[in-house]
Formats: C-alpha cells, structure tokens, sequence
C-alpha cells in the first residue's frame, strides 16, 4: 500500500464527504452465516464522535470529489478551486475491510461527485460494493448514494449489495433547486427514489412466497435536506419531509445546518452562523411525527409557520392547547401520556406498567425519570396538594424557562447585554 | 439477627446464596464477595459454598420470568457493593407476586436501571474496543470496564469477527476471551513476561492506525465544533482505549 498517497486521499475525500450528516447503521438484518466478516443484523453502533459532537459509525467518504455539475451549495462544485482525487476500487475496499477488522467502523458509505456521467458513476459505487460482498465475504452495512439520473438497472443492482440507499433532495422546495442548482433537474432526484422504493416492495412481496429471495436493501432508504440555505420555513421542510415518508417510505429524512463553504451571493454569506438549534428542533419535531403520534399539522400550520426556538416543539403544542391538560397518569391513554411535555416514550412505557400495580405520586414518576421540571404543569397524579394546576400558559413558560439553563440561550435572548 | 453470607463472587455463588435464604429462611441478609470480607459486630457469618445444582434450581425456579431473569444477571454483572440485596429482594418479590413490570417497586425499579448501566457499559466496549493485528495474526484488545462486561460481549464479537483470531482481555480482572476461530474460550496471560513492546504489532498496523485518526480529523466539521458534546458521548475515561483519541 502507497501509505502517502492512500493518506492524503483519504484526507480530501474525507472532508469532502463529511457534510452528509447520515451516519445510521442500524435496521439491517444481514447476519454472518458463512463464516465471513462482519454482522449488521444487530443495533447500530458509534465507533466514535468527532469534535463537532456527530456519530462516526460507517468510513464516510467520496469515490472522487471530480464532478462536472456546479451547485452552490456544495464545496465539490466545479467551479470551485479545490484539491482534487480518487480512490481506486481496491482501495475502498482495502480501506474498509482493515477498519472494520479492528472495530473502528460498521461499514462504508460510500458518495461521489458525478463524473462522466451518472451511470458511469453509479456503476463505479456498485463495483465496490459489490466487491466487498462476493470477494471479500463482507457482511457489514453498505450505505450507497443514488446518483441523480442513474438508470433503473443500475438502481436494481445496487440494492442487491447495499444494505440503504440515499438520494439528497438538499433542497425542500423546487424553487430553491432552480436556483442553485440550475442543472439538477428535480425529477433527477425522484426516479431513483420511485426505483428503490417499487423494489423494495417487490422483493418484500417475494420473500412471502420464496424464501431463498435476495435481500434488497434491507435498512431501506434515506435523503436529506439543508436548512437554512434558500429562506424556508419549518413548516415547508416538515411538509416536505412528511411528503418523503409517505410517497416513498423513507427510514430517515436528515435535516443539515447549512454550512457555509463558498462565497455566493444567493446564499448566507461566509463565517454566517451554523443554524444548529434550528436544526435540534426539526430532529425533535421528526421524532414527534414518527414516534409519539402527532400529526405535522398539529404542530405547524399556517398560523406557526416556524417552531419556537426557546422551547420545544411538544412543549410549544402543549402551551397552545391547554384545553387536553391536565392529564392523569394513572388512568390516561398512552396516546395522551406521549402528548405530556416532559415525558419521553421509555417513561410512557414504564408508567404503563407500573400502574398496574400502585398508583403512581410524584415520588413514582421522579424515581422513573420523568422531567418533571415540565411535566408537572400538565399532569394530575396520586400526590395530593398539587400546586401547578391552572396557571396561564405564558406563566407557565416563563417559570419553565427560569428554572432551567439551555446552552443555546444566547442564541434566542434578543435582549442586549451590556456586558 | 442479621446474617452475613460470605460467597464467592461468581453468579453461580450469589444463587446458592439465594437458595440457601430460602432453605434456611434467613430474614436480614447482607453479601460479602469473599475478597472484602470483614466481619460486622452484630452479625452472624454465614459460608456459602457455591453448589451449581442449587444455582441451577434458582435459575430454574425464574425461567417463568425470562425478561426479569435476564435483568437480574446483568445487573449483577455491575458488581456494586450492595447490590445482591436489592436483587435478593426483587426477586423475591417476582416469585411471591409475579408482578415482573412493577417499576413502582423500589428494588425491581432499581434492578431495572442498573441493567441498563451495565448495558450501557457493554454497548459502550462494543464501540470502544480497538483491535491491534499481532505478528502472530491475532487481533488482540484490552479493557477496563467499570462492570464486569466481558461475558456478555461473546456472542456480538464472535458473530462479528467469525474469521478472525481475536483476544479481548480485561486488565483490571485479568482474565480475558480467546477465540480461535471456532469458539470462544476464558483465558488468562501473564504480562510482566511479555510486557508491552511495540513490536508485537505489524508494520501495516501502526499505518492503519495512523490513516484512522487522519480520518478521524478530517471528517470533523470545525465550524461545528461543539466539545462538551463530544466528551458527553466519548467519557473521557474511556479515551485510553481510542486510538483516535491518543497523543501524538
């Protein structure tokens, strides 16, 4: 191995592949049957973090960080003036298989510019992972983009070797794509996803009735948008989102901080703030909509546009309908227990059993690790002399808000400091 | 008037232990592992010698409880001072009540969230471990949890590495898992005699060891550095096993 070489490639296709924020390994089921290398059919794990705090799980890198189209928002753009490189498909495969073996990494995900064309370049993705399959034995998670524009063949074959499959859309709305991506045509970005998705479903169907039936992406697909590039409300990148999960079964929609890598008048200048709360609370309110039973239109809609900044998205819903509360934890569905703010489904869950048995004071919900520093403002339980009933709901805010410290306070205090 | 029983250590000891609470009827108890043993003034001393059919009768006598079962092992696993007592008490509250979910019990609760300490510790080592490839190509790592993780870490690293020689081996309870490519075995190695010289190591180790914290560096977004985040879910006490996180 040309250790040199192979470093400095790994440094520019590193850093150019590091804005995708996708790092999951989990929903596989790919076990090690023969003997071979590798098991993904477990929980995903985080090898380690990196100092900006995400999850490093998979070795995330470009192919080749060439490529001929010139979006705005990317740093591997054309016409921006950077180091450029490639891998060879040996030495992906090389790189990957001694990372896994000594337990750095779940597996690849493997990105690239789009050279030549887009099938040339999906062709090259599949070789390696293809490689890392039928050569090397290898049973560990293969994350795979979708070139935008690759054919439907190619996206059949790529599902037989990687475990998920994502295509950025990057952009929520189709105007904003217009306009820094003038090239990209939206529809570029659809048909792989339509693609995957039918097939998924097909080779679901076919497993039902022959059981030899080759897995076909199993951890299913993802995309991911930026925030904060093109002036978007949380209300058009939720609806989007929600859009993505319906129409194409989406596992995951990540939502990327827009970080300034380039000069450009059509977007937020250089050294401008990574909008990283904004971001927190879009993850929060993906996971209300996924996990805790709430409809988008609940928690945004033409009134709220955009989700409060000071608080949570539950917290904020809770704040305006004051009408559901209180609630009483010992005889409320499950359905309303998500609803509470302060309570996470781990506790929804314990609540549920342990009432069963007692019922459950203060004391109970403490000990189970309910936040009751937001909870007891909605909740009735078996404690007598409750006090936090019936305040008004700006009252209520404002002692939540002093009793707690957020590190992002700076951020939403627009009052002056003098010092 | 209180009984101490003294046992040794392993599970197996702190189930016979169990069966004897029963056999005996023994109200207040306490466990002493054989290494801390210290003799308390108002109690009486009680041998446990550790017998596997009886272990195995406890055992059997929660198989209706599998989830609980489970619980209670792992949480042993944490090797807390104190900690057999309130597993004496839930599981005795299982076996009168069968209220396996009770989390309003003080002690099933308890024996709940130290399960998930040790998980958490035992997911963490799934993470943290870091193989080195040894000129006899094995693949060899050391640990130093704070719970006694090892054995619940067998079955994801030999599915995982299944062609593969690897050690893993726990400083602080100097005792370690081989496997040789068909099972996993305990083993235990002497390492003032072959102390820690580099040169145990392949040359392609040091490179690739090398090429992972290059990789670790560039695929940090620098205007995002958030640190408080990142020790939050990397705990520094677990820095020794990262080679990314090493000096130099």
């Amino acid at each position: 191995m040309n250790f040199e070489r192979i470093k400095e490639k790994l440094t520019i296709l590193a850093d150019a592949a590091k804005y995708d924020v996708s790092c999951s390994s989990s929903g596989s089921n790919r076990k090690n049957i023969n003997k071979g290398l590798g098991d993904s059919s477990g929980m995903g794990i985080c090898h380690s973090y990196s100092e900006d705090g995400r999850c490093i799980s998979l070795l995330k890198i470009l192919l080749t960080n060439h490529c001929i189209f010139d979006c705005a928002y990317c740093v591997s753009r054309s016409s921006n003036d950077i180091k450029r490189a490639a891998f060879k498909i040996q030495e992906v495969v090389d790189l990957t298989i001694n990372f896994y073996r000594r337990n750095y990494i779940e597996g690849l995900f493997l990105s690239s510019g789009i050279f030549h064309t887009p099938d040339y370049t999906m062709e090259r993705l599949i070789a390696v992972a293809k490689k890392l399959r039928l050569e090397e034995n290898f049973n560990g998670y293969i994350h795979l983009k979708s070139i935008p524009g690759a054919s439907d063949e190619l996206m059949r074959e790529a599902g037989l070797y990687a475990d998920r499959l994502s295509i950025n859309i990057e952009i929520p709305t189709v105007s904003g794509l217009k306009l820094l991506a003038p090239e990209k045509d939206h529809k570029d970005f659809i048909k792989p996803m339509e693609k995957v998705k039918n097939e998924i479903i097909q080779y679901k169907e076919e497993k039902k009735l022959i059981k030899s039936t080759p897995k076909y992406a199993p951890a299913g697909q993802s995309t991911q948008m930026i925030v904060g590039a093109t002036g978007e409300s949380d209300k058009d990148i939720m609806y989007s989102a929600v859009h993505y999960y319906a129409k194409y079964q989406m596992k995951r929609v990540y939502y990327s901080g827009y970080v300034p890598v380039m000069q450009d008048e059509r977007l937020p200048a250089l050294g401008s703030e990574v909008p990283i709360l904004r971001e927190n609370r879009l993850y929060q309110t993906d996971w209300l909509l996924r996990f805790y039973g709430f409809d988008v239109r609940e928690l945004l809609n033409n009134e709220h546009p955009n989700l409060d900044v000071d608080i949570d998205p539950k917290l904020g819903w809770a704040l305006r309908n004051m009408h559901e509360f209180p609630i009483n934890v010992n005889t409320a569905e499950k359905r309303m227990l998500a609803r509470i703010p302060g309570l996470g489904m781990k506790s929804v869950h314990k609540i549920i059993n342990a009432r069963r048995y007692r019922k459950l004071s203060l004391d109970h919900l403490k000990a189970i690790g309910v936040a009751l520093n937001r909870a007891k403002y909605f909740i009735v339980c078996d404690t007598r002399d409750w006090r936090f009933n019936d305040l008004a709901p700006e009252r209520i805010k404002s002692m939540i808000l002093q009793g707690s410290q957020s590190k992002y306070q700076k951020m939403y205090n627009q009052q002056l400091r003098l010092f | 008037m209180q009984s101490q029983l003294v046992y040794d250590g392993s599970f197996d000891g702190f189930l016979t232990a169990v069966f004897m609470v029963y056999e005996e009827r023994l109200h207040v108890v306490s466990f002493t592992p054989q290494t801390y043993f210290q003799t308390g003034f108002f109690s009486e001393r009680i041998e446990v010698i550790t017998d596997l059919k009886k272990a195995a009768r406890v055992w059997k006598g929660l198989e209706k409880f599998k989830g609980f079962r489970n619980e209670v092992y792992w949480s042993f696993l944490s090797e807390i001072e104190g900690n057999e007592c309130v597993l004496l008490q839930a599981i005795q509250y299982v076996l009168k009540t069968a209220h396996v979910s009770d989390y309003g019990h003080p002690q099933l609760l308890s024996t709940a969230q130290v399960r998930k300490m040790v998980g958490r510790e035992k997911h963490r080592m799934e993470a943290f471990i870091r193989f080195q490839l040894t000129k006899d190509v094995i693949y060899f790592a050391t640990i130093e949890p704070d719970f006694n993780v090892l054995p619940l870490l067998v079955k994801h690293f030999k599915n995982r590495y299944a062609d593969q020689q690897w050690i893993i081996y726990d400083v602080k309870r100097n005792y370690g898992l081989y496997y040789d490519l068909s099972s996993v075995t305990p083993m235990q190695m002497d390492f003032a005699k072959n102390s820690s010289e580099k040169s145990i190591f392949t040359q392609d180790e040091a490179d690739y060891s090398e090429l992972w914290k290059n990789y670790f560096k560039s695929t940090t977004i620098k205007s995002r550095i958030n640190l408080k985040l990142h020790i939050r879910h990397v705990p520094k006490r677990y820095w020794k096993y990262l080679n990314e996180k090493s000096p130099g």
